[in-house]
């Protein structure tokens, strides 16, 4: 029977589907059978998906270009087509 | 209780940057221009992220591609140009943050005093069906990012690769230069770490935070 800290131990893995099936029907079972651990999967599920639903910004249009002028420079220094 | 499901991957680099990349290895400039567009906005933020100041993060930015473009005739390939200009942006950041701040805490080393040789879990509530109705798009970008910057840098950085930019556990290992179970250990405090912080704005209205491990 795994305890809470096992549980916790193999957490991220477990979200990660990195465990071999074995250790996943003790890690299954557990969460099933333990309310707080059960909340701290979710919550912690959620917290990962919330950051990977989260897009990146367009960058200012003003960086964009310093990045683009720099770039261009190195390019024409090298003789290669330019951008 | 319900059968539990993995949290969903999301394809990180859903488009094809093979072609491009080709193009741009042969000297056609305009293919590197396309990938630096493709990638300025995750570059970005993933230097935003690490260094935590926007004028290192934007000196970061220009570093990094300058450099892939001047390394891009002995880059062999193997890995995704994405994986490769992630590197090369996380050694930038980490350098920039370790001018600005010479601590110990900056280290990357495996050893660092990482402040709890166990994961700790403080307290626990449930969070709402749907917490982010309750705000706006900007302030959930908001909370996430004040979240992510109370992390200590070692536990940051490997959050911010690993489930932010979506890089595996191995790729993450390389460009940190750590082990496998030191990222593994790590994103798993980070994880927890965040948890905790997001609950004080998505638990269930009404809920008490009781204490757990």
């Amino acid at each position: 029977m795994l305890t809470c800290k096992d549980f916790l131990n193999g957490l991220s893995d477990f979200l990660d589907e990195a465990v071999d099936p074995d250790t996943r029907k003790h890690l299954q079972q557990h969460v099933n059978e333990c309310p707080n651990c059960w909340v701290v999967y979710d919550t912690t599920k959620r917290t990962i998906q919330v950051y990977k639903g989260m897009e990146a910004q367009t960058i200012p249009q003003d960086l964009h270009s310093r990045l683009m002028r720099a770039l261009e420079r190195k390019m024409a220094s090298r003789g290669h087509q330019q951008a | 209780m319900d059968e539990v499901q993995p949290a969903k991957e999301n394809a990180a680099v859903a488009f094809d940057e093979a072609p491009l990349l080709e193009r741009a290895r042969k000297g056609d400039d305009r293919a590197f221009a396309e990938l630096v567009e493709k990638y300025e906005r995750k570059i970005f933020r993933l230097a935003r992220n690490i260094t935590q100041n926007e004028t290192d993060a934007e000196d970061v930015l220009q570093d990094a591609f300058l450099k892939a473009y001047e390394h891009l005739p002995e880059f062999q390939g193997q890995s995704k140009f994405y994986t490769w200009i992630v590197r090369i942006a996380v050694n930038e950041a980490l350098m920039k943050l370790r001018k600005r701040k010479s601590d110990r805490t900056v280290s990357m080393d495996e050893n660092i005093e990482t402040g709890e040789d166990a994961p700790i879990v403080r307290e626990i509530a449930v969070w709402d069906d749907d917490p982010e109705k309750r705000y706006s798009r900007e302030e959930i970008r908001e909370i996430l990012d004040e979240a992510i910057a109370g992390l200590k840098p070692a536990f940051r950085t490997v959050f911010v690769l690993r489930d932010v930019e979506e890089l595996s556990t191995e790729e993450t290992a390389e460009a940190l230069n750590l082990s496998i179970p030191a990222v593994k250990s790590r994103l798993l405090r980070a994880r927890l770490q965040l948890r905790e912080k997001l609950t004080r704005f998505f638990k269930r209205k009404g809920d008490d935070v009781f204490a757990y491990l």
